[in-house]
């Protein structure tokens, strides 16, 4: 409850917040939406650090160094440092000079004068809708998972289905209210004040969680050394020989768990392993796994384990090569294509490759439902998470160390582009008092990445190998959900105060992305869509502040909608969004540089990027396939090199832009 | 000097690709890993590089005409 109460506290501020700034706002459409220009140095440099730090930053930057590695921060960290100032520097004052002299809100605005076109808003205002709207889901959607990991047992009888936690999709459905309530009274200048604090709260708790955690386990250097002598992979991008050959050895140890499992249910094989594991051995083996150190549950899994080994030393287990991946599948829960549908080599395809059923959640939960209860009201209960966990390592084939890709850790460059592109962006790079706002943004921005990041990375590779004070016990186990991880470290190892500020931390850093994502697609809307279709004059200033707000809440509650009917995609689409946004960024750049950019040029790239983002992400099975690639690179490459190619040519053969606008947008390169 | 930061900026992102730590688990200071001090210190540079440009790169004709323009016509 301790949890629950912080959170609701910190929420409560954030809405005196945006109460507060309200007091400030002038009525009119430009203070709403741009804060009148009003914004220094200081607030738009937490607002942009803490627009473009989701929740990624401190969950999913954890779990990715818990599944990949250190390697993660050079991929994506140290890459978005180099790159996000440059997106601000060469695109950012660029857009924020023209905004400021021609009267620009948006982007469309922008690209509609640049390129003496009124039909491109009309393209690209669903493109930037269509792309924001999974950027919104992960924020809506982590939300809920946030607060419901953290709440957990928090209510006596209610919302047992929840482990009596908060249900996601009411926290999920709260954080949205209170942000959009806060964007409502506030529009930009209160959004711009709760990015600023939200920053401040994540940053702060996030190095003081890193203290905490790792005095817990028994400080930074004795949990390195735990890493380097249990997974010394995630200590670098290589596998080294010796951890791959004790993996090689579990997994073939699975294998012949996989086997004998399968090969007991068919008539081929039963009768002979039936015959052969009599009564005596059954509790010869029972007695064995009884006696073997780790925790009650893993004593039947033990004994199966037992049972198989035997049972392929007595030759019971001469399975074809196609018996034996499909036992593999079954055994990892993987759905194994019809026949016919499969491909040719599908006996020696990895597993990664079949995908994961969703059956086998509701097997877990019959398996444990005698033991799944109140954990804090009921003895030697344990919650719904639990029981999956148990499942996981009872069941799935143990993760292989993999060595990280250096042609996806060069190309993965290309992603942080995305923000050149973000018409949240774009509209905070128009807050700016002056030019001069942008350099304490530009310089800190990357410093300020590696101090969020490198403790969460740290955290992150040390959960692979963390024990429990004084024990062998792992305090997160194999298969673990990645983002839940660091939820994880926090509530095994830290009280419920610290537990609580946390959370509200993370939460911080989920809302000071979904507020400028809200106040930006309503601000497109009353701007590309309503005032320039039905005139300036048509609706008052504060008419076009609600339709703002109309737009917001229909978006929101599209989104809502999604975030409760297909949650699992989520994360994996996340880098397909930003990469639709990266593959867009050319035609912004060629726009403020390129004299010969036409509006025909526009299109191709801008349709350029779009089918070839629509082609990929089908051909990745709809971004189901999270290992996709394409030619070992991300799928980035190629729809940025459609896009270049496709302006480039298309712009050299159609006419160029009229004298006027050149002198508009050109005339202190005319000048030189 | 324009070119200069530029050019280092183009350096930096180069070697941001750090092939040759891609198997060292070395750890600096006894806790850090190599490849992730490496990393840290790209940004703690690309930080250094940003300063700089906002000195010798800084669109200081754009910045006037913009104020020239704003003051013709202030914001509301």
């Amino acid at each position: 409850m301790t949890q629950l109460y912080i959170i609701g506290g910190y929420l409560v501020l954030l809405l005196m917040l945006g109460l507060f700034s309200n007091r400030l706002f002038k009525g009119t459409s430009k203070d709403y939406m741009l804060a009148s220009h009003s914004i220094g140095p200081f607030l738009l440099l937490m607002s942009l650090f803490g627009t473009t730090m989701t929740a990624f930053a401190l969950v999913g930057s954890t779990g990715e160094a818990f599944t990949e590695g250190i390697g993660v921060y050079g991929m994506l960290a140290s890459s978005s440092g180099i790159i996000h100032s440059l997106c601000f520097f060469l695109i950012g004052i660029r857009l924020w000079s023209f905004g400021r002299r021609y009267g620009y809100t948006t982007q469309i605005q922008f690209f509609r004068d640049r390129l003496e076109n009124e039909g491109i808003g009309l393209l690209l205002f669903p493109i930037l809708v269509g792309l924001v709207i999974p950027y919104l889901l992960i924020g809506v959607l982590a939300a809920g998972a946030v607060i419901n990991g953290v709440t957990i047992g928090a209510f006596d009888t209610a919302f047992a289905r929840y482990d009596f936690g908060v249900p996601p999709w009411l926290g999920s459905l709260v954080i949205s209210v209170i942000v959009l309530l806060y964007v409502f009274f506030g529009g930009m200048r209160g959004t711009a004040w709760a990015n600023a604090f939200q920053t401040m709260v994540f940053m702060v708790l996030g190095i003081v969680t890193f203290f905490i955690i790792s005095n817990q386990i028994g400080g930074v250097q004795a949990a390195s050394e735990a890493v380097l002598e249990k997974h010394p992979s995630k200590m670098m991008r290589e596998v080294p020989p010796e951890e791959h050959a004790t993996y090689e050895e579990e997994f073939e140890r699975w294998e012949v768990v996989a086997k004998y499992n399968w090969a007991k249910n068919q008539p081929e094989f039963a009768p002979e392993i039936k015959a052969a594991l009599t009564e005596e051995k059954e509790k010869e083996f029972a007695d064995e796994a009884a006696s073997r150190p780790g925790p009650p549950f893993m004593r039947p899994f033990i004994q199966e384990a037992l049972e198989a080994e035997y049972a392929k030393e007595q030759g019971l287990l001469n399975l074809s090569p196609e018996q034996t991946q499909i036992a593999k599948i079954e055994q990892d829960d993987r759905i194994l294509p019809p026949e016919g549908q499969r491909a040719a080599d599908w006996v020696n395809l990895p597993l990664a490759h079949f995908a994961q059923s969703d059956d086998w959640v509701k097997e877990a939960l019959t398996t444990y439902a005698d033991e799944i209860g109140h954990v804090r009201l009921e003895e030697n209960k344990i919650t719904r998470n639990a029981a999956l966990g148990r499942y996981r390592v009872t069941h799935w084939a143990p993760q292989e160390p993999e060595r990280m890709s250096f042609l996806l850790f060069v190309t993965y460059l290309l992603i942080p582009f995305s923000v050149g592109m973000f018409p949240h962006l774009f509209q905070h790079w128009l807050t700016a008092k002056s030019a001069g706002s942008f350099k304490l943004p530009v310089v800190a921005h990357p410093i300020f990445i590696m101090i969020v990041w490198v403790p969460c990375v740290l955290l992150g590779v040390w959960a692979t190998s963390a024990t429990y004070p004084g024990t062998e016990r792992l305090i997160i186990p194999p298969h673990f959900p990645a983002n839940a991880v660091l939820a994880r470290m926090v509530s095994e190892l830290t009280d419920d105060v610290l537990a609580g500020f946390l959370t509200a931390g993370v939460l911080a850093a989920i809302m000071s992305s979904l507020d400028s994502q809200f106040l930006a697609i309503g601000t497109m809307f009353t701007t590309d869509i309503v005032t320039h279709y039905t005139g300036e004059d048509r609706f008052t200033d504060r008419q076009k502040v609600w339709l703002a707000r109309g737009f917001v809440i229909l978006i929101v509650a599209v989104t809502y909608g999604c975030s409760l009917f297909e949650p699992r995609r989520v994360f994996i689409l996340g880098v397909w969004c930003f990469s639709g946004f990266s593959s867009l960024f050319p035609l912004v750049f060629a726009a403020v540089y390129w004299k010969r950019l036409t509006a025909a040029g526009a299109y191709a790239g801008a349709l350029a990027a779009i089918i070839s983002w629509l082609w990929l992400f089908a051909d990745s099975n709809f971004g189901l396939d999270a290992e996709y690639t394409f030619f070992g690179m991300m799928p980035v490459v190629p729809m940025v090199a459609a896009a270049i190619v496709a302006m480039v040519l298309v712009s050299l053969v159609t006419k160029p832009p009229s004298q006027a606008t050149i002198d508009k947008f050109f005339a202190l390169e005319a000048e030189k | 000097m324009n070119k200069v930061v530029w050019g280092l900026i183009l350096l930096l992102v180069i070697i941001r690709n750090d092939y040759w730590f891609w198997g060292d688990s070395t750890l600096v200071f006894g806790f850090i890993p190599i490849g992730l001090f490496y990393q840290a210190c790209i940004s703690l540079a690309a930080g250094v590089l940003w300063y700089m440009a906002t000195i010798y790169c800084w669109p200081t004709d754009l910045v006037e005409e913009t104020k020239e323009a704003i003051q013709e016509e202030p914001a509301q």
